[in-house]
C-alpha cells in the first residue's frame, strides 16, 4: 500500500525540514531582515521628509558620517560607558545575590525548590513597566524605604552630616537597582539549573580528601558552575546594556545610557541615520563579547578533549 | 595515647534513624588493624549508612565509633583519619587524573616535590602513569575505578572505606580488580572495609563478612564460616544458594540428630551444632555441593533421598540438578565434574532414577525461626 501523492511531500521528512526551517525563517524575519533595515538606515544622511532619512544622489550614495560622529562626539562616547558600567555593575550584584540565592535554591526539599522557583518566576506576572513604577514610588523622599534607608544613613554617619532624604531618583544608583531587581531571576535561573546538576557526590569526596566547606565550594562547585555563571551574566548584561525604560523613568539626563540615546535620536532629534549607527555599533560591541566567549569556551572543551 | 589493646576500629551501640525509619539498628562491631572487612547485605539493610558514620557524612542518633583510640563524635568528615571511594568514584570531572589524586594532599603540610612523589607513587601504584594527564571523562570506567582509589589512597588514610567498589564494572574486569584491591590492601597495610550486595565479592575479598539485615548485624565471621555454619536461615539463604526444609527432631545422641524431614518424606542424621531436644521443631538445610547423586542405592549411607532427574545444567567444571523427589518437592545439586567420563560412560542425565547422600557433618541444623 502507497501513500497517495498528495501526501509524499509532507511526510515525516517534510516535518523535520519545517520543523528545521521555522526557527531560521523566524530569525531571518525579525532578526536579519530589521538588521539590514537599520545598518541600511545608518548609511543616509537626515532628510525633512517621512521617513526623516535619505541617500545621496550620486556615488557612492552611503557615507560613513554617522559612524564618524560616534567617535568625536563625546555624547556617544560617554553613555557607552556609562551603559557599560551600569550593566556590569548590575551583573556583578546580581551574581553577588543571585548565586547564593541559586545554590540555597539546590539543597532543599524538591517541593521547597518547586515553591521557590515559582517565587523567583511570579514578578514575571506583573507588568515590567508597572514593577519600574513602583520602584519609582519607593525611591520617592516621602516614602517608608526612603525614609527607611535615610535613617540608616543618619544614623552611620556624624550628626552633621545628618539629612532630611537620601537623593536616590534620577541616579545611575536608581538605574543599576531597578536594573537588579528586574533582571535578577535571568542570573537565578541559569545558574539554578546549573548547580543543580552538580554531583553531591563530589562535595562529600572533597570534605572526605580534607577539604572544608569552603575549601569544598571553591575547589568544586564553583569551578564547576562557571558556565552557569557565563550564561546568567550574558543574559543580564546584554539587556541591561541596551536598557531603555529603567533609565528613562528613574535615571539621569546628563549621564544617559546608549538605549535612552538611541531612543532620544529617533524620537527627538529625529535623526534616524545616527540613531540607527548608535544600535549598529552597541549591537557589534555586544555580539563581539558573545562570539570571543563561544570560541575560547569551545577551545576550552576542544582542549579538554585532545589532552594526551 | 590509645591502649594497646582496644580494637583499632571500634563501633559501639549505633544506632542512625531517619525519621521513623530504623536504618542502622544498634550496631556493635570491632574491627582489627590491617582487616579486610565486608558489609555484606541486599538493599536498604543499613551497610551504606553504617559506611557513611564511619566517614563522618551521617552523625549516629545513639552510639559512637572511635578509630585507632580516638573517640570520633563531633569530628567532620575533613578532620577523621577515613577516606572513602564512592560507588560513583566522584571523581571530579575539572581535574586531570594527577589533580584528583593529588587533591587531599593539598592539605597536607608536605613539600611540593613530596607531593608530587606521592601522586606518581599513587599511580604507579594502580598502573595509571601514562595517563595522569587525562581527565575523567576520557577514561574507561576501570581506569576510573583506579583513580578513585588511588586518591582515596594517597593520604594514608587508616582507615579505608569502599562502597560497592565493583559495582559498575563488567564481569571480566570484577575478577581482575578483586584481586588487585585485595593486593593493594596486603602492600599498603591500610585498613579496608568494602560495602557490597555481592555475596561473592564479598567472599572473595574480605577476611572478614558482616552479614546484614534490615540495619541488623546477623552473623560476623569469616567467609568459610558464614558460609559452611550459617547461624540463621537468613544467612544460609543469602550466602550462596541452599535447600531448606522444616524439620523436627525425633531423637538425640552423642552430638547428632535424628530428624523427620516431611517435605523431603525423609528421616535423616544430621550433626548438631546448638543444643536440639527431643521434638522440637527446627530447619533443616544442605547446600547443592554437599549432596552426592548415584544412580544405585548406596549401601551403608547415613541419608539417602531417592529422586527423579527434572533438569540436568552442564557448565564443564560443575553440572546443576534440579532433583524432584517422589512427593513433588525439588533439590538442587552441585556436582563437580572432577573426573572425565569414559568411553561409552553416560552422565547423570534427565528422567534418571538417583539417589541423594550426605555426610551427617555437611547438613545444616538451625532453630525454627531465625
Amino acid at each position: 500500500m502507497t501513500a497517495p501523492a498528495h501526501q509524499g511531500w509532507f511526510d515525516r521528512r517534510g516535518w523535520r525540514d519545517f520543523i528545521i526551517a521555522a526557527p531560521y525563517a523566524w530569525l531571518v524575519a525579525f532578526f536579519l531582515a530589521p538588521f539590514v533595515i537599520v545598518v541600511a538606515m545608518s548609511l543616509a544622511r537626515t532628510a525633512t521628509q517621512s521617513p526623516p532619512f535619505a541617500y545621496l544622489p550620486q556615488w557612492p550614495y552611503v557615507r560613513l558620517d554617522s559612524y564618524g560622529r560616534l567617535f568625536t562626539d563625546t555624547l556617544y562616547i560617554r553613555s557607552y560607558l556609562v551603559s557599560i558600567r551600569n550593566a556590569a555593575i548590575a551583573t556583578g550584584l546580581c551574581l553577588l545575590i543571585g548565586y547564593p540565592m541559586a545554590l540555597g535554591m539546590t539543597r532543599v526539599s524538591r517541593s521547597t525548590q518547586r515553591l521557590l522557583l515559582m517565587l523567583v518566576i511570579l514578578p514575571f506576572w506583573t507588568s515590567f513597566l508597572l514593577r519600574v513604577y513602583a520602584w519609582i514610588g519607593l525611591m520617592g523622599t516621602n516614602s517608608w524605604f526612603n525614609r527607611a534607608a535615610t535613617a540608616i544613613y543618619n544614623a552611620l554617619v556624624p550628626a552633621d552630616w545628618a539629612i532630611t532624604s537620601l537623593h536616590m531618583m534620577n541616579t545611575n544608583f536608581a538605574v543599576v537597582l531597578v536594573m537588579v531587581y528586574s533582571y535578577l531571576p535571568f542570573m537565578i535561573l541559569p545558574l539554578y539549573a546549573n548547580l543543580e546538576k552538580l554531583d553531591l557526590n563530589l562535595n562529600e569526596a572533597a570534605l572526605d580528601l580534607g577539604s572544608r566547606p569552603w575549601q569544598v565550594f571553591k575547589d568544586v562547585t564553583l569551578p564547576l558552575s562557571v558556565p552557569g555563571i557565563i550564561a546568567g551574566g550574558l543574559l543580564v548584561f546584554i539587556p541591561a546594556s541596551g536598557e531603555l525604560i529603567i533609565p528613562s523613568l528613574v535615571g539621569n539626563a546628563a549621564d544617559p545610557m546608549i538605549g535612552r540615546v538611541i531612543s532620544d535620536q529617533f524620537s527627538i532629534a529625529q535623526d534616524w541615520p545616527m540613531a540607527s549607527a548608535v544600535a549598529v555599533a552597541l549591537l557589534v560591541l555586544l555580539v563581539v563579547q558573545t562570539v570571543l566567549y563561544s570560541y575560547f569556551d569551545a577551545r576550552a572543551r576542544a582542549g579538554a578533549e585532545q589532552a594526551p | 595515647m590509645p591502649a594497646s589493646n582496644a580494637p583499632f576500629i571500634r563501633i559501639d551501640g549505633v544506632t542512625k534513624k531517619f525519621g521513623d525509619f530504623t536504618a542502622v539498628d544498634n550496631v556493635s562491631l570491632d574491627i582489627s588493624r590491617g582487616e579486610l572487612f565486608a558489609l555484606l547485605g541486599g538493599s536498604g539493610c543499613g551497610k551504606t549508612t553504617l559506611l557513611r558514620v564511619l566517614a563522618g557524612f551521617e552523625t549516629p542518633s545513639v552510639g559512637k565509633v572511635s578509630i585507632d583510640g580516638q573517640d570520633m563524635t563531633g569530628v567532620p568528615p575533613y578532620g577523621r583519619p577515613v577516606n572513602m571511594m564512592f560507588q560513583s568514584y566522584a571523581l571530579f570531572p575539572h581535574m586531570t587524573v594527577e589533580a584528583n589524586v593529588g587533591y587531599g594532599l593539598k592539605h597536607e603540610t608536605m613539600t611540593p616535590a613530596a607531593r608530587r612523589d606521592r601522586v606518581k607513587e599513587m599511580l604507579a601504584l594502580v598502573q595509571l602513569s601514562p595517563l595522569a594527564g587525562r581527565k575523567p571523562h576520557q577514561l574507561s570506567g576501570g581506569q576510573r575505578q583506579r583513580v578513585a582509589l588511588a586518591r582515596s589512597l594517597a593520604r594514608q588514610p587508616k582507615l579505608l572505606l569502599l562502597d560497592e567498589p565493583l559495582g559498575a564494572l563488567d564481569k571480566k574486569l570484577r575478577e581482575h580488580t578483586q584481586f588487585e584491591i585485595a593486593n593493594i590492601q596486603y602492600k599498603t597495610g591500610i585498613t579496608f572495609i568494602v560495602v557490597t550486595h555481592d555475596q561473592e565479592e564479598a567472599m572473595t575479598l574480605a577476611s572478614r563478612v558482616a552479614v546484614m539485615d534490615k540495619g541488623v548485624i546477623r552473623q560476623i565471621g569469616s567467609p568459610a564460616e558464614v558460609y559452611e555454619y550459617p547461624n540463621s536461615s537468613f544467612v544460609a539463604g543469602f550466602i550462596g544458594s541452599i535447600n531448606m526444609a522444616e524439620a523436627e527432631v525425633r531423637e538425640v545422641a552423642s552430638g547428632h540428630a535424628r530428624i523427620a524431614v516431611r517435605q523431603l518424606a525423609a528421616e535423616l542424621t544430621v550433626t548438631m551444632r546448638e543444643n536440639f531436644s527431643t521434638g522440637e521443631r527446627a530447619i533443616f538445610a544442605v547446600r547443592p555441593e554437599k549432596l552426592a547423586i548415584a544412580r544405585t542405592r548406596p549401601d551403608g549411607a547415613a541419608n539417602v533421598i531417592p529422586g527423579t532427574v527434572q533438569d540436568f545444567g552442564y557448565f564443564g567444571k560443575d553440572s546443576l540438578y534440579r532433583i524432584k523427589l517422589d512427593n513433588g518437592h525439588i533439590l538442587s545439586v552441585n556436582t563437580v565434574n572432577a573426573r572425565r567420563l569414559g568411553v561409552g560412560e553416560t552422565a547423570v542425565t534427565w528422567e534418571d532414577r538417583v539417589f541423594l547422600t550426605f555426610e551427617p557433618g555437611s547438613a545444616i541444623l538451625l532453630k525454627a525461626g531465625t
